[in-house]
């Protein structure tokens, strides 16, 4: 194959086995090349619309606010400095929200992948009687749902509300993991190897924890990892669910920063415009660095979580 | 009953996951008996007085429907026709490329975004499109244009909301195709080759057909959510200016239900969503059926 991918090599001309080559394979190679060409050229677009939005933002999060409002920052940093980050790290609401994440986080994370994990075990094994329903109950709820006010009442009359159940319970268990884990049970744990321990005088449980766990360790991990990015992610529940904004997790106090005050002061303009502007270009400032902050711990994870997710990726594929 | 017996320890391990789904997913089901009644908390959701259809009918009726029901359809269907295909077409362009290293680099940065949260994509947006300081109205400044106030505009927001999708999404639902593309029999372009086929002609007779099952059914699991996806985005990125392009049916119900506390009328018309989108899931695989294409059951 050597021999066709690679034209600069000119001592192919002499040997015998060029003659076999198909005809076409002279025209087919610019055609292919042009090809390659376009594919990269298309890619390397992609990774720059990608890439620039957030560059700009990490640039812009150390610039002078002036500058930037100026249009003045495109590719490197002007007038360095830190103002955005330090307003940042001063205020408590981001601290506290910060400390709630990670509370929630965990938490919900250990509860979600220790259920996920259980459940789809049973599930995976074929010789559990009642199976096909307990799925059917399952997969059902993937296609019709009650919809969020049902929701929230069900929530209200467990007395969850503005408490840490509310945020990490009623999303606990998604279907579509529950059957990706199942699925990775089914391929990865031979049932000879069940009946094995079977005869030893392992009961269901002993071989589940002694045995398809440690075998299981990429799922595992894609589990841990699919549910902490999605709680470290999340608003929704928390939005609609909690009402003491001393429990918000960090996403709602960005969400209130980012996002709510930018609408409310686009109407109000009044009093000192002069200082008026110039807190403006203090809070864009204060913006940028707040997206750059939110964002770097998922990012500085993410060539360690890489490896997993292409994984998770495969397991999925599966099924 | 005895092999019941002897599985009892599976129930065990099903136990929590069975609960969690009776107490929230089936729970709510039965709950949406109010969306056919005057809910009030006094009585609770089986003891409120049935007002059959009501609801729905003064949903139909608003003034609203038509607009927020079109909007719904126009970013599902917007979002279905730019964002499905692309991460098609990504995976396959990656997937030709010779180099393991810039493979492997591409598909890291295209897919980053997708960790990043929605809050923030929203933040990004109204940071990058502010018509103030913002990116894009620079250069559009620089160019000798107009700034535009992007996310204060009803005509931007689907544009907007479609794009900022792609750039979050697309590298992510790359994988799956890309993991399906890894997975066709290399003895087969071996073949192509030798045949003198082109690159081209072995994406459109090898790897497209490789991929052809999964793509059909993430089709149908799109269509199936097509009502349900972004809604989070789409609230985040409302603002009082844009609001007559913006409001999709679950937002309607998010304002409507929890702000306003209008319990029946707003899970009436959840309902009416749920339904939609279950009509438009069956449609489609029985439309996959009949082609024998692979489907969901």
């Amino acid at each position: 194959m050597s021999l066709t991918t690679n034209p600069r090599t000119t001592e192919n001309r002499s040997r015998p086995l060029s003659q076999f080559r198909p005809k076409r394979t002279l025209r087919d190679k610019y055609g292919d090349r042009a090809f390659n060409i376009g594919a990269t050229a298309v890619l390397l677009l992609s990774i720059l619309a990608v890439v620039y939005p957030l560059y700009f933002i990490v640039i812009a999060s150390i610039s002078d606010p002036n500058a930037v409002y100026e249009g003045k920052v495109w590719l490197l940093p002007s007038g360095v400095t830190t103002e955005g980050y330090e307003r940042i790290f001063a205020d408590s609401r981001i601290w506290n929200g910060l400390g709630n994440t990670v509370i929630y986080t965990v938490l919900g994370t250990a509860v979600s992948v220790s259920t996920i994990l259980c459940g789809a075990y049973a599930l995976s094994r074929k010789d559990m009687p009642g199976r096909k329903i307990l799925m059917l109950l399952f997969v059902i709820t993937m296609f019709f749902d009650g919809g969020l006010i049902t929701k929230y009442l069900v929530v209200r009359d467990l007395g969850m509300l503005d408490t840490v159940w509310a945020v990490v319970l009623p999303g606990a268990v998604g279907v579509w993991n529950l059957i990706i884990a199942r699925s990775f049970f089914e391929h990865t744990i031979p049932n000879e190897l069940r009946e094995a321990a079977q005869m030893d005088g392992a009961t269901d449980f002993k071989f589940f924890f002694q045995m398809v766990l440690p075998l299981s360790k990429p799922l595992i991990m894609l589990m841990i990892m699919v549910h902490v990015v999605a709680q470290w992610n999340s608003f929704f529940d928390a939005l609609i669910f909690l009402n003491d904004d001393s429990k918000y997790p960090l996403q709602l106090v960005l969400r209130n920063i980012l996002i709510q005050s930018d609408v409310s002061s686009t109407g109000t303009t009044g009093g000192d415009i002069e200082s008026y502007a110039a807190a403006q270009r203090i809070a864009e400032l204060t913006k940028y660095a707040m997206i750059v902050v939110s964002s770097l711990p998922l990012m500085i994870a993410l060539p360690f979580m890489q490896k997993h997710f292409t994984k998770g990726a495969m397991i999925g594929a599966v099924k | 009953m005895k092999r019941i017996s002897r599985a009892w320890q599976l129930y065990v391990l099903l136990a929590p996951a069975i609960v969690y789904i009776l107490v929230f997913k089936y729970w709510p089901m039965y709950g949406v008996q109010i969306a056919f009644k005057n809910y009030n908390p006094v009585d609770g959701f089986t003891d409120s007085p049935w007002v059959g259809l009501t609801h729905f009918i003064r949903f139909v009726n608003s003034y609203q429907f038509g607009q927020v029901v079109g909007n719904t359809l126009w970013i599902a269907v917007l979002g279905l026709l730019v964002a499905f295909p692309i991460p098609i077409i990504l995976a396959l362009l990656v997937n030709q490329l010779q180099s393991e290293r810039f493979k492997k680099f591409t598909q890291t940065v295209l897919y980053s975004p997708a960790f990043i949260s929605t809050v923030v994509v929203v933040g990004i947006m109204f940071v990058v499109l502010s018509p103030r300081s913002g990116l894009v109205n620079n250069a559009i400044q620089l160019g000798g244009g107009e700034p535009i106030f992007f996310m204060g505009s009803a005509e931007w927001f689907r544009p907007i909301y479609v794009i900022s999708d792609v750039w979050q999404n697309a590298g992510f639902s790359m994988i799956v195709y890309l993991a399906a593309l890894a997975a066709i029999d290399p003895a087969l372009h071996d073949a192509a080759k030798v045949d003198g086929a082109s690159k081209l002609q072995r994406i459109r007779h090898i790897d497209l057909p490789g991929i052809m099952p999964v793509v059909t059914i993430l089709f149908i699991l799109a269509i199936g959510n097509l009502l349900n996806v972004g809604f989070e985005k789409a609230l985040l990125m409302q603002t009082p200016l844009n609001i007559s392009t913006s409001e999709i049916i679950q937002t309607y119900v998010y304002h409507a239900g929890l702000q306003q506390a209008q319990f029946s009328y707003s899970a009436a018309i959840g309902l009416f969503n749920s339904l939609l989108n279950l009509a438009l899931l069956l449609v489609f695989n029985t439309i996959a059926r009949r082609a024998n294409q692979a489907t969901l059951w």
